[in-house]
């Protein structure tokens, strides 16, 4: 789902210079092969989101109090929970709705803070001021606590930690669109499209939009962790996905009362994999903008 | 000094209005009913009614705003549902809880990533500068209540160096008497060892765990200005001027690297802040940050908004501090302010 999008705008946004970047983006994988690995990674995950219920081996809701809480086996890869459900089964099945909340989530955020910022950036003045203004208030507050509250106030559900996640994630959408969209404002090409008869919103979409298409590539797989990491601590504390729905968060929750008496799995292996998934987006992040913007390269 | 703090002080306004008014529309604008809650399962349209009435929650939006402001400049943040008690009396008798741990969870990390972010930019490419960037990346990568089950499993149910994670104290043990709220400083002051190390060996884990978590942003800052200003023409002089290795790198260049590293805890506190009602969480801290959640999963509304208003209201300060702080360490700011 991601490749596509990823793939389409990098193709719209890169066109005349598609064997280059494409040689240049082997050039990067060849000298970092960390970035190579997140991209493997990255596949993963997005296997296990889109076809894992199909390929457990264990029903993820199927309980059976003869093998409650047992250590991992041949039988139970990563063990089972104490109402005897498969560990495995459900971290594998929990990764689509993990990724759908945090795909769902940026994908809000990259639609209303992209433009904003874009329209900030572009026409200056009270846009600008009233966008700003939002952003600031938005950073006045402890982001996860600012989530928190939000979630209490629409209403504890998948939807409103979506919502909440996007809302938090906003300032910093906004001030990127707004930097690359400031700079280009008054750009050669902005103007012979203006001098072209071009409205404003017509050169805000077709033209500075696709101009800063990379950039906001980079910013979204750099929010993606970041975005699980939300969306799981808030199912950690209760709010949003309800049991016995596998998440990887609840899922640590549920073994956090066993943790105490020893029964290391339940929580290891929802743990290891939210740990793994944010850790690919995270240096995916990195390389991606390795290959989009290398004077940033550390 | 003073002119520049009030000046300061002129420019937290707005935010705190705006703070204000976000935590006001939580609650007022956006679905969810207080009077339904508060008239229980049982209600009866007209007894929502009249409970709406009796909160004013019948009049006009600008009206409710100026009345929450009134409360608010009175230290008044309501009462909570569940158990009766005024919010604010609840948030004070907890904060040093939540500050305490924070506090010593801040300092467990600068002692760790400062050091080591400077070497790191000292030794450029050696192991530690590995050590260095490994932290960074992963400590970013690691949920925070992962990482405190997993402290909790090996020092205590594996090595059993450490109590188990139920709170400030354990059971056998008295709070000492309450002075600053503070523990650790309450059982000193007062001579009780036995109490401070009781605190203390609950403490620690749950303020190693955010340690960890704030340690990656903190090694990568120093590590970057460290690399930064080494490079830079004044610390070749330092050192062409014949001074030792020892005073160019800690008296010149960390004193200027120290700037970047400033910045960056606004972040950081951002992060910890919140991810202290993790913490808690796992810990069975008493704290704030577990006195929300226990609300919010009751729907127990005003809980929940004083608590977002103290967090932010904290997090306001602190920004505020570290601006201070910032003219501490470089005198040019003190002077254009």
């Amino acid at each position: 789902m991601t490749e596509t999008t990823l793939n389409a705008s990098a193709a719209t946004a890169l066109k005349p210079a598609r064997n280059s970047i494409f040689s240049h983006a082997k050039y990067v994988i060849a000298e970092n092969p960390v970035t190579g690995m997140a991209f493997a990674l990255f596949a993963l995950i997005a296997l296990a989101a889109l076809i894992g219920p199909y390929i457990v081996p264990h029903d993820p809701l199927a309980s059976g109090t003869a093998a409650s809480l047992k250590p991992p086996s041949f039988a139970h890869w990563f063990g089972t929970d104490q109402l005897g459900r498969d560990i495995f089964s459900r971290v594998v099945v929990a990764t689509r709705l993990d990724f759908i909340i945090a795909l769902a989530s940026v994908a809000l955020v990259f639609v209303a803070g992209g433009f904003a910022g874009i329209a900030a950036g572009f026409f200056g003045g009270w846009t600008d001021r009233i966008v700003g203004r939002i952003s600031d208030t938005i950073m006045a507050f402890p982001l996860f606590v600012l989530a928190m509250g939000i979630v209490a106030a629409l209403g504890n559900t998948v939807t409103n930690i979506v919502i909440a996640t996007a809302i938090i994630n906003f300032p910093l959408y906004v001030r990127v669109a707004r930097a690359e969209a400031n700079v280009r404002r008054d750009a050669g090409f902005v103007q012979a499209a203006r001098l072209s008869g071009n409205g404003d919103f017509r050169i805000l979409l077709i033209h500075i939009l696709p101009n800063i298409m990379p950039i906001m590539m980079v910013q979204i797989s750099l929010t993606m962790g970041y975005a699980i990491l939300n969306a799981a601590g808030l199912s950690f504390i209760g709010l949003g996905v309800k049991p016995p729905t596998p998440e990887w968060g609840i899922m640590v929750a549920e073994g956090a009362a066993n943790i105490i008496s020893g029964e290391w799995w339940m929580a290891l292996f929802p743990g290891a994999a939210l740990m793994i998934a944010v850790f690919c987006f995270n240096l995916l992040g990195d390389g991606l903008r390795d290959l989009v913007d290398p004077q940033r390269r550390t | 000094m003073l002119a520049t703090l009030g000046k300061r002080l002129v420019t937290v306004i707005p935010t705190l209005i705006g703070v204000v008014i976000v935590t006001f529309l939580l609650t007022r604008v956006l679905p969810g009913d207080p009077a339904v809650y508060f008239a229980g399962p049982a209600a009866t349209p007209q007894s929502i009614a009249d409970i709406r009435k009796s909160l004013g929650l019948d009049r006009p939006l600008p009206e409710q705003f100026a009345r929450y402001v009134n409360d608010l400049a009175h230290g008044n943040l309501g009462n909570s549902l569940s158990t009766g008690r005024p919010v604010a009396t609840e948030i004070t008798s907890r904060l040093p809880a939540s500050a305490e741990l924070t506090l010593l969870g801040l300092i467990l990390s600068l002692v760790i990533a400062l050091p080591l972010g400077i070497l790191a930019a000292v030794k450029q490419g050696s192991w530690i500068d590995h050590t260095c960037r490994v932290v960074a990346t992963a400590g970013v990568s690691l949920p925070v209540f992962f990482t405190g089950l997993l402290l909790v499993y090996v020092f205590y149910f594996q090595l059993g160096w450490s109590p188990a994670p139920i709170g400030r104290l354990d059971a056998f043990a008295t709070a000492p008497p309450q002075i600053t709220g503070f523990y650790l400083f309450d059982s000193l002051l007062t001579g009780n060892f036995e109490t401070f190390r009781a605190a203390f060996s609950q403490l620690i884990l749950p303020a190693l765990t955010l340690g960890i978590f704030s340690l990656a942003p903190i090694t990568r800052m120093t590590r970057a200005s460290m690399l930064a200003v080494l490079a830079s023409d004044f610390v070749r002089t330092a050192r062409a001027s014949g001074l030792d290795n020892r005073t160019v790198i800690l008296t010149y260049a960390f004193r200027n690297a120290m700037l970047p590293v400033v910045t960056t805890l606004g972040m950081v506190f951002s992060f910890l802040l919140g991810a202290n009602v993790l913490v808690e969480k796992v810990f069975a801290w008493p704290g704030i940050g577990s006195y929300a959640v226990e609300a919010l999963l009751q729907s127990d509304f005003a809980p929940v908004q004083g608590f977002v208003l103290t967090m932010a209201v904290l997090y306001v300060a602190l920004n505020l501090l570290i601006d201070m702080l910032y003219g501490v360490i470089d005198p040019r700011v003190r002077l254009e302010g």
